[in-house]
């Protein structure tokens, strides 16, 4: 087996034996839980609610908790010395680095595919196969983000701030964008000045608010065309993230 | 567990012993008698959506129906400010513009107050809505027509949201009393037998799956059947 996959084997294994399984059981029980009970209280759209809501806290959940794992595993890791073990095997930094990107992967599609499960209670299956699908995506571009924050920071809690705060402002970019635009943005060189600032931020960040939609389980699955610009732009921005922590990860002195 | 000291076990126990006697004797939260804070714009709760609007709107109806239902009557309705209540209202369903949960509360519970002038803001926000998406909306706009000629005795007004059905919805899955909706608001009959007519064509049209939708139109029949049938004894 090649070095990567061997690594990649392990990164899975070391998820599988640590509390991980349980915290997405934690995860599952928390969102059908209060679906459930959210839906009591609705009067109306009460199947919409729960997909709507469950979809939101997995999603969301998920990604939090992989980036947990990441960066909590990648600094211990580096703490334990395994990280300078493991370079002196016959083993390249890219082989390395790489490796633990397809692990941490691979764990975020058995964790996109356990948050999708529980969907198809309110939602046709092709509908979920496509959020599931984009979840994993999603979940890919996390994971990149941890490793490549908790490599770069070499602390667990400043890694997973970073890794939230470029989340939370993905997600919430093109709405920001459309605050700045807004009908009672006055036209001044500083209004001009803050939506140019925030245009070029958008250039930065991946489009998350587009990707792993509650409305496409509610109302319609996206255009083929649509999906795949969504999930390639998931991708893209996952091999930038790499790339990026394979070039800091080349240029340290361990 | 055996190197714990019996000391600690103590301390831990009595902690939350106390923990949860201090949460008992607390007395619970009062009804959202509050006033209705003023609403976000739409984007604003868009942003705070962090790109989920759907599960975002269908919670902003939740948080906005417990300034009343909570109560457990429909007196506190009328205790809400209207101009505040439509405001967010618009704010949810244009941060998710394909949920009908908005519509479905203005039509069926906020405009079913005793208050004229609350009534008819909570129409105009309802037809306003309707005009923007004739084909998903008419059901509200339907009930709001009822409502006008019913509960207003505003049969011009009543013939305008009629017409406005007839003339805007081109959908043909909508049954035949909504597509011929201002001779079913010209025609001689109550309240009651109007609303059996369109709960059952909502129910043939396949509009009407929510089994909580179906339980609370069900309740509202038997609550205006009772209110008839007294009446009528009277």
């Amino acid at each position: 087996m090649p070095p990567t996959l061997l690594l990649s084997r392990s990164v899975l294994l070391e998820a599988r034996r640590s509390g991980l399984p349980w915290l997405v059981l934690g995860l599952l029980a928390a969102a059908l839980g209060l679906a459930a009970f959210l839906s009591q209280v609705a009067v109306t759209e009460g199947r919409e609610l729960q997909a709507a809501f469950a979809a939101a806290l997995l999603r969301a959940g998920a990604a939090f908790l992989l980036a947990a794992h990441v960066a909590a595993s990648v600094v211990r890791e580096a703490n334990d010395k395994v990280l300078e073990l493991a370079l002196a095997l016959p083993l390249s930094r890219s082989e390395y680095y790489v490796g633990k990107l397809v692990g941490y992967g691979a764990v975020g599609v058995a964790l996109a595919a356990a948050s999708a499960l529980p969907l198809l209670l309110w939602a046709e299956p092709a509908a979920v196969a496509l959020w599931g699908a984009s979840l994993a995506a999603e979940l890919l571009l996390v994971a990149a983000a941890s490793l490549f924050f908790a490599v770069t920071l070499a602390n667990v809690v400043p890694a997973i701030a970073a890794t939230a705060g470029l989340y939370l402002l993905a997600r919430a970019m093109a709405a920001i964008q459309l605050l700045a635009r807004g009908p009672l943005a006055e036209p001044t060189w500083t209004q001009a000045l803050a939506r140019g600032a925030v245009d070029a931020v958008a250039l930065l960040l991946p489009r998350l608010d587009a990707a792993t939609r509650s409305e496409w389980l509610l109302y319609a699955v996206p255009a083929p065309r649509e999906y795949l610009g969504v999930v390639g732009a998931l991708l893209l921005y996952s091999t930038l993230l790499c790339a990026a922590g394979l070039f800091d990860f080349h240029r340290r002195n361990l | 567990m055996g190197a714990v000291p019996g000391w600690l076990w103590a301390a831990l126990g009595i902690a939350l012993g106390a923990q949860i006697a201090v949460q008992a004797l607390r007395s619970p939260p009062p009804a959202a008698a509050a006033d209705l804070p003023p609403a976000p714009s739409a984007a604003a709760l868009k942003v705070a959506s962090v790109g989920e609007p759907a599960a975002a709107a269908r919670l902003a109806m939740l948080y906005l129906q417990a300034f009343d239902l909570g109560a457990g009557n429909t007196l506190p309705y009328r205790r809400l400010d209207y101009a505040r209540l439509r405001a967010w209202l618009r704010a949810i369903l244009d941060t998710d513009p394909q949920s009908n949960y908005p519509l479905f509360a203005a039509a069926r519970v906020y405009a079913e107050v005793d208050d004229p002038a609350r009534v008819r803001v909570m129409l105009d926000f309802i037809h306003e809505a309707y005009l923007e998406a004739p084909n998903r909306r008419w059901a509200a706009l339907a009930h709001a027509a009822l409502i006008a000629k019913h509960h207003l005795k505003d049969l011009p007004l009543a013939r305008r949201y009629a017409a406005d059905i007839e003339r805007l919805t081109t959908d043909p899955g909508v049954p035949l009393w909504a597509r011929q909706m201002e001779v079913f608001i010209l025609e001689d009959m109550n309240e009651l037998e109007a609303a059996k007519i369109m709960l059952g064509g909502l129910l043939e049209s396949g509009r009407l799956r929510d089994p909580g939708e179906r339980r609370f139109l069900k309740g509202r029949l038997e609550e205006l059947e009772r209110r008839m049938s007294e009446r009528r004894r009277d």
